[in-house]
């Protein structure tokens, strides 16, 4: 059945995070805080983060353009975007965000930028990954209700 | 709410919590607590939500400190616990978490994705009671009602056996600084209390300040009872029924002893928070490895005094070191005093260990106030004098090493040192730890425990519950003996001026007792309350006369003027004369310490004056170590140091105390160094 298909589809794709570390284990507790008076809290969740971790992004990019750049301020951002991907189970996103701030702590500059492309890098396939996973299970759940 | 002066926990508190009014603990308990839970990530701040949701409390959220103050202020009984996160943008978490501490007393619970050691260790000192590491696990918010449960079961206790629960027990902060506004503790407290003044809590009050009852004047004696019972007990055990008890004071009551109880800790609190903040100690200490901590406390005081007098050999400093080490590792407070008395004390001498980690910390770290929560901007300047001092005696080693005007941070060495001395590391730590936990203003906390170790003469510093603070009480002794290097060291947190009932052997240093009382009295911008110390100091052991260090420290801090303070003390010493003797001891360390602190460029002699006097508070402090040096110091008939105590005057004193100290306390065993060999 088609609903069945998507179902397994999902349940792949979800998998395949884990597998891959894409996302780690707080990821399943947001699942468990998900209920029938929130169906879709997670995804709730991973908009405003996908939101808000792309506005410390760009800051950081627009940081690096300074010279000399503000580490301080960088660090504080990153330090927020290593809390929020934590808490999301951002996992390799995660191990970007800290990368980076330990490079920037040692004040290597140019290990520093190519960190952060790493980062941006690691961030987009994340949103890419997850976006069509909630899509699709966006579309399911809908599809479901019918 | 009709959440009687009890913080609005057991139960009670009402208003739209699913509690009922009169239920002590609803039986859907923990079910129900009012979470407030503040991050300036939207992200976190969801999730957080729902996991507490999902805990069954009632979740308020804010992504501001600011609307979160305002929040907890205009409903006072609103709330049962706090989640904050410490990087915020409008606010440091910590300074949040001061805040709510002294306006509300309500439990903290700080989070960060940062795991550090540093932040932890700030966050715990800050009077967080808990410390979770983003991201957070549900499990971990299962947990939290906890801190509710035992925050309210200590504030039960007390209205409990006071039986009148409307006391302002609760809301010390309010009624208190209106009950209290001509007590004698005035001075200090007052000053910290005013500042909660400035709380909007006053509405609070309807509560409690209905139940006025007739007020009490608290007396620098009465205060010094008092501190020397909450020390004894020890901060965190310390309730109002047991101070009660160990005051034995006819026709007060346990409600008088609770508000006051209240009034002292926001107080202790303040003054960590200050001082926290200026040296900055927590940093440092975190990044210490406890082992330095035990050196601390071994403080370079100690050692140097050792050093200086030449009796000690490196190896026993080294020793002494060592059992520093050992036992400050148990504290993780000590590290912070540690920290500064590294900072504060570097020690040319290659051989002593210490001095040289010493050094080496002091030149990196900040200065860390040897007295905690005592402003001694003077440190820098004191050591150098000390330095001097130490140099002209008799070629101390001693190298103060310029502290910033931290004065807190002088606070924990000299808890450590005398700490040391006095008791085995461990004590010291606890002194150190509680001083520096509990509230880096060690003028308060230093009081209580420094009399205590004073008292007993250095040695006596067993008896002192030192655990909780009086890091650096007997110390003083010993600390006359460094006074000359020491100087910075002394100051601030240690009051061992006050209290140094140990110090009676200290006594002998006479003028130094004086000066210390003279500093604590003189400290002119010191509370005026503390002048009553000088009476106490004289017997009084207790924390008040490290109270007048610290204030005068405090003053120190605020008006930056070493100079003046110098005089202040150095007057204020010389006024008093330390006839108890137990100030001696200690006195003369809290004035010298207390003078170096402010000398900030003073003469040598009024260096090393104030050297003492910080010793004198270092000792008490530390103890430990100073306790030996103390001993000397001790033994030496008062006067050995007079108001100004010039190098020679303090090398002689130091000869003389070693000698006599070297019977006294000390559990330290300085096997390298007994005082009385060193040859006078």
């Amino acid at each position: 059945m088609e609903s069945k298909h998507v179902h397994e589809q999902i349940a792949a794709m979800r998998q395949s995070f884990f597998n891959e570390e894409v996302l780690n284990e707080n990821f399943s507790q947001l699942e468990q805080l998900e209920g029938k008076d929130n169906p879709n809290f997670v995804e709730e969740v991973f908009t405003m983060y996908l939101r808000d971790s792309i506005a410390f992004l760009e800051t950081i990019e627009e940081a690096m353009k300074t010279i000399p750049i503000d580490s301080i301020k960088m660090d504080s951002i990153l330090h927020q975007l290593k809390g929020s991907s934590a808490s999301v189970g951002a996992n390799k996103v995660l191990k970007e965000v800290n990368k980076t701030r330990q490079v920037l702590g040692k004040g290597n500059l140019e290990r520093t930028k190519a960190s952060i492309l790493e980062l941006r890098k690691e961030y987009d396939s994340f949103k890419a990954k997850l976006e069509p996973y909630f899509q699709l299970k966006q579309a399911n759940s809908v599809a479901q209700e019918k | 709410m009709n959440v009687s002066s009890v913080k609005g926990s057991m139960s009670i508190s009402s208003s739209t919590s699913t509690w009922k009014a009169g239920d002590t603990i609803s039986d859907q308990f923990p079910a129900g607590l009012r979470v407030l839970v503040v991050d300036d990530d939207p992200t976190c701040l969801m999730i957080l939500e729902k996991m507490l949701i999902a805990c069954l409390y009632k979740v308020t959220k804010c992504n501001r400190a600011e609307t979160a103050l305002s929040k907890l202020r205009e409903n006072k009984n609103g709330y049962d616990i706090v989640l904050s996160d410490v990087h915020m943008p409008d606010m440091d978490g910590f300074k949040l978490l001061e805040h709510i501490g002294l306006e509300m007393d309500l439990p903290v619970i700080m989070m960060s994705a940062d795991d550090g050691k540093q932040v932890v260790m700030k966050g715990v000192t800050h009077g967080a009671c808990d410390y979770l590491i983003k991201p957070v696990r549900i499990e971990a918010l299962k947990n939290i009602w906890q801190h509710v449960v035992r925050k309210r079961k200590n504030e039960w206790k007390e209205f409990e056996q006071s039986g009148s629960v409307e006391e302002g027990d609760r809301q010390p902060k309010q009624s208190d600084d209106a009950d209290y506004s001509s007590s004698a503790n005035e001075g200090n407290w007052k000053g910290s209390k005013r500042r909660k003044d400035e709380e909007e809590e006053t509405d609070e009050r309807d509560d409690t300040s209905t139940l006025k009852k007739p007020r009490v004047v608290w007396s620098v004696e009465l205060h010094q009872q008092f501190v020397a019972a909450v020390n004894q007990l020890g901060i965190d055990k310390a309730v109002p029924k047991k101070i009660l008890e160990l005051m034995n004071v006819p026709g007060l009551t346990r409600e008088n002893v609770a508000s006051h109880l209240q009034k002292y800790r926001l107080y202790l609190r303040r003054l960590s928070g200050v001082s926290q903040h200026q040296s900055n100690l927590s940093t440092i200490i975190s990044a210490q490895d406890p082992t330095f901590g035990s050196l601390s406390s071994l403080s370079g005081l100690d050692l140097q005094t050792l050093a200086a007098t030449g009796q000690l050999p490196a190896q026993s400093l080294a020793r002494l070191q060592a059992a520093g080490l050992g036992r400050a590792t148990a504290k993780s407070a000590i590290p912070i005093t540690l920290v500064d008395q590294r900072n504060i004390f570097s020690f040319e001498n290659p051989k002593l260990r210490f001095g040289e980690g010493q050094q080496q910390h002091m030149t990196n770290k900040q200065q860390v106030n040897l007295l905690h929560g005592i402003p001694t901007t003077m440190e820098p300047k004191q050591l150098v004098s000390l330095r001097h001092a130490a140099q002209s005696v008799g070629n101390m080693n001693m190298q103060v090493p310029p502290h910033g005007p931290q004065s807190s941070q002088n606070n924990p060495l000299l808890m450590q040192m005398g700490q040391q001395q006095q008791q085995q590391q461990s004590r010291g730590q606890i002194l150190v730890d509680s001083t520096i936990n509990h509230a880096p203003r060690l003028s308060s906390m230093g009081q209580p425990i420094l009399s205590n170790g004073m008292a007993t003469n250095v040695s006596s510093r067993s008896g002192i519950p030192e655990n909780i603070r009086a890091p650096g009480y007997s110390q003083t002794p010993s600390m006359l003996n460094f006074p000359m290097n020491h100087a910075s060291e002394l100051p601030g947190n240690c009051f061992p001026l006050g209290s140094t009932p140990g110090v009676s052997n200290l006594t002998s240093k006479g003028a130094f007792q004086e000066d210390v009382n003279s500093e604590i009295k003189g400290s002119g911008g010191f509370m005026p309350s503390y002048d009553v110390f000088n009476d106490l100091n004289q017997h009084k052991p207790q924390s008040w006369e490290l109270q007048n260090v610290g204030i005068a420290f405090d003053s120190s801090q605020h008006s930056n003027s070493l100079q003046g303070n110098l005089d202040l003390t150095q007057s204020a010493l010389g006024q008093q004369g330390f006839s108890s003797g137990q100030m001696n001891g200690h006195n003369r360390s809290a004035a010298v310490a207390s003078k170096a602190m402010f000398s900030t460029g003073d003469v040598k002699e009024l260096r090393s004056a104030q050297n003492v006097n910080q010793h004198l508070n270092n000792l008490l402090v530390d103890n430990t170590i100073r306790v030996k040096s103390e001993r000397v110091c001790d033994t030496s008939p008062a006067n050995i140091f007079p108001d100004h105590f010039g190098q020679d005057d303090l090398m002689s004193a130091l000869l003389k105390q070693q000698e006599s100290v070297a019977s006294s306390e000390n559990e330290f065993d300085f096997d390298g160094y007994s005082m009385n060999n060193i040859p006078v």
